[in-house]
């Protein structure tokens, strides 16, 4: 059998847009080498965040956050999708001017939000130091637990046909198809590479590189919080292209525990827990949330986030290799955008309409840099 | 004969080995859990080093790891916190 679209991981990305394709009428076939959820998507906070500092990645984000809510009532318990919301939180008046710069970016793209003074932040989220500045609530975003959400497209994906292999890794590709590990050919008129940082293991030119970053989780019992919960500085830290960073994040999680982020390094690819950088997490977090000093620490992890040169993802046909199409790259909002990338492949390889601009996404920007390799 | 400590589990008196970890001391007793997952279901020391975390209780107000802390003299211990 040769299948219209074979997808290469069966991380948030591709189960995504397994499921959209699946839909969409295309016999797919999805192979991932591990199991369906690991990966980076198994690692992350889940937070459906709008991001607004790039105007291609805000058209990306904002068309995610909503076909997140409206995938909402269809998810499975254990997916805790949860309207949060996300509360940015100003230390100062230079970072209030930024929260309304912001505001005034998510409005351009339809996406509501409301400045906070100091004593609304302090009613709204009593676990916050005190002698804050304020912030910006945007209501529209959410939270999601990743790895049961991926696991559920995955399952619609099959349940519209598609076949769903885990457990094999595909080795290399070939001109028909693909090639899995015990050298089994599958057939496929397109592959699409879905498999996040390992990427470049199949095409080694497309340019992502790993950008390794660490979370935490406190035991049950911490302090009422609603909103999840970003400083504004967050951005500074997490578009600086050297160095390690560490920047406040906090979500709450429906069983009374609090999830921590997050850091960020590009210099380390192991997976092991860096005691610094807990200590430099939880620091930070007690600037913001005074209470995490009483709270314990449950766990610490590492993921990696797939980053390009331009931190925007890679999606679309990757021009030096035909019937090759890439769908990676996410960085570090690769669950909310998930949604948004599936549409985009969707619309692209049915003909239709894409929902928005697809050019800043193509691979073909890079395209003097892998002019020579395949 | 062993050097014994009065500690309060749970509001009870107890006498236990001076050198026994918190967790020992509640399975000592015949307490056996140590707290209760979401679904109500009780767990207990598992690992007995400090990698698990199904030990933790509150032991003079903080949550602590049983496996990893020595009992003491007058120590109150509250099981499920
Ligand atoms: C600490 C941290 C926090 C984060 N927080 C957030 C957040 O709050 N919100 C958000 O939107 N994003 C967040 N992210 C980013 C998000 O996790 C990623 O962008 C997203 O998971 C990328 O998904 P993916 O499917 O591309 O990659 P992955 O989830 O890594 O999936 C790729 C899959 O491909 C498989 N694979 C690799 N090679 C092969 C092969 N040869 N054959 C078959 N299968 C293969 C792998 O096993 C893996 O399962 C965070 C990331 C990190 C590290
Ligand atoms: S028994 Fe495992 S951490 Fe204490």
């Amino acid at each position: 059998m040769i299948h219209d679209v074979l997808i290469v991981g069966g991380g948030i990305v591709g189960c995504a847009i397994a499921e959209r394709l699946a839909l969409g009428g295309l016999s797919v076939c999805l192979v991932e080498r591990d199991c369906i959820g690991g990966g980076a998507t198994a690692a992350s906070m889940g937070h459906l965040v709008v991001l607004d500092d790039d105007p291609a990645e805000l058209a990306l984000s904002a068309w995610s956050c909503e076909r997140w809510r409206i995938l909402a009532d269809a998810l499975p318990a254990g997916a805790d999708y949860r309207a949060t919301g996300t509360l940015w939180v100003a230390r100062d008046g230079e970072e209030m001017e930024e929260a309304e710069r912001k505001q005034a970016r998510l409005a351009g793209a339809g996406i509501a939000s409301e400045m906070i003074s100091a004593a609304t932040l302090a009613r709204l989220e009593p676990a916050l130091a005190e002698r804050l500045a304020g912030g910006l609530r945007v209501p529209s975003d959410a939270v999601v637990y990743p790895p049961v959400a991926a696991a559920w497209l995955a399952r619609q994906a099959a349940a519209a046909g598609a076949d769903i292999l885990s457990g094999i890794a595909v080795r290399n590709l070939d001109p028909a198809g693909v090639v899995l590990a015990d050298g089994r050919e599958v057939r496929a008129d397109k592959v699409i590479i879905a498999n996040g940082c390992a990427a470049p293991e199949l095409l080694p030119a497309v340019p992502i590189r790993k950008r390794k970053g660490h979370l935490l989780i406190t035991t049950r019992g911490a302090p009422t919080v609603t909103h999840q919960l970003v400083e504004l500085g967050y951005i500074k830290s997490a578009h600086s292209t050297e160095g390690d960073s560490v920047a406040f994040n906090l979500q709450p999680r429906p069983t009374g525990q609090w999830l921590l982020g997050s850091t960020r390094q590009f210099d380390d690819t192991t997976t092991g827990v860096t005691p610094r950088l807990v200590s430099g997490l939880i620091e930070r977090g007690k600037a913001f949330v005074p209470a995490l000093a009483a709270v314990s620490a449950l766990r610490a992890w590492t993921g990696f986030r797939p980053t390009t040169p331009d931190h925007r993802p890679l999606i679309g046909a990757w021009p030096s290799r035909p019937g090759t199409w890439l769908a990676c790259g996410h960085e570090g909002l690769g669950v909310t955008t998930a949604l948004g990338t599936a549409d985009l492949i969707a619309a692209q390889l049915l003909q239709t309409a894409t929902p928005f601009d697809a050019e800043p996404f193509a691979p073909a920007r890079f395209a003097a840099e892998y002019e020579n390799a395949a | 004969m062993p050097h014994k400590v009065q500690i309060l589990i749970n509001g009870r008196r107890e006498e236990v080995p001076a050198h026994i970890s918190v967790a020992a001391a509640i399975a000592a007793i015949g307490q056996g859990a140590t707290r209760r997952d979401l679904t109500g279901a009780p767990r207990a020391a598992c690992c007995g080093m400090g990698v698990c975390f199904e030990c933790r209780v509150r032991i003079d107000g903080a949550e602590k790891l049983g496996c990893l802390t020595r009992v003491s003299q007058g120590m109150e211990i509250t099981t499920d916190a």
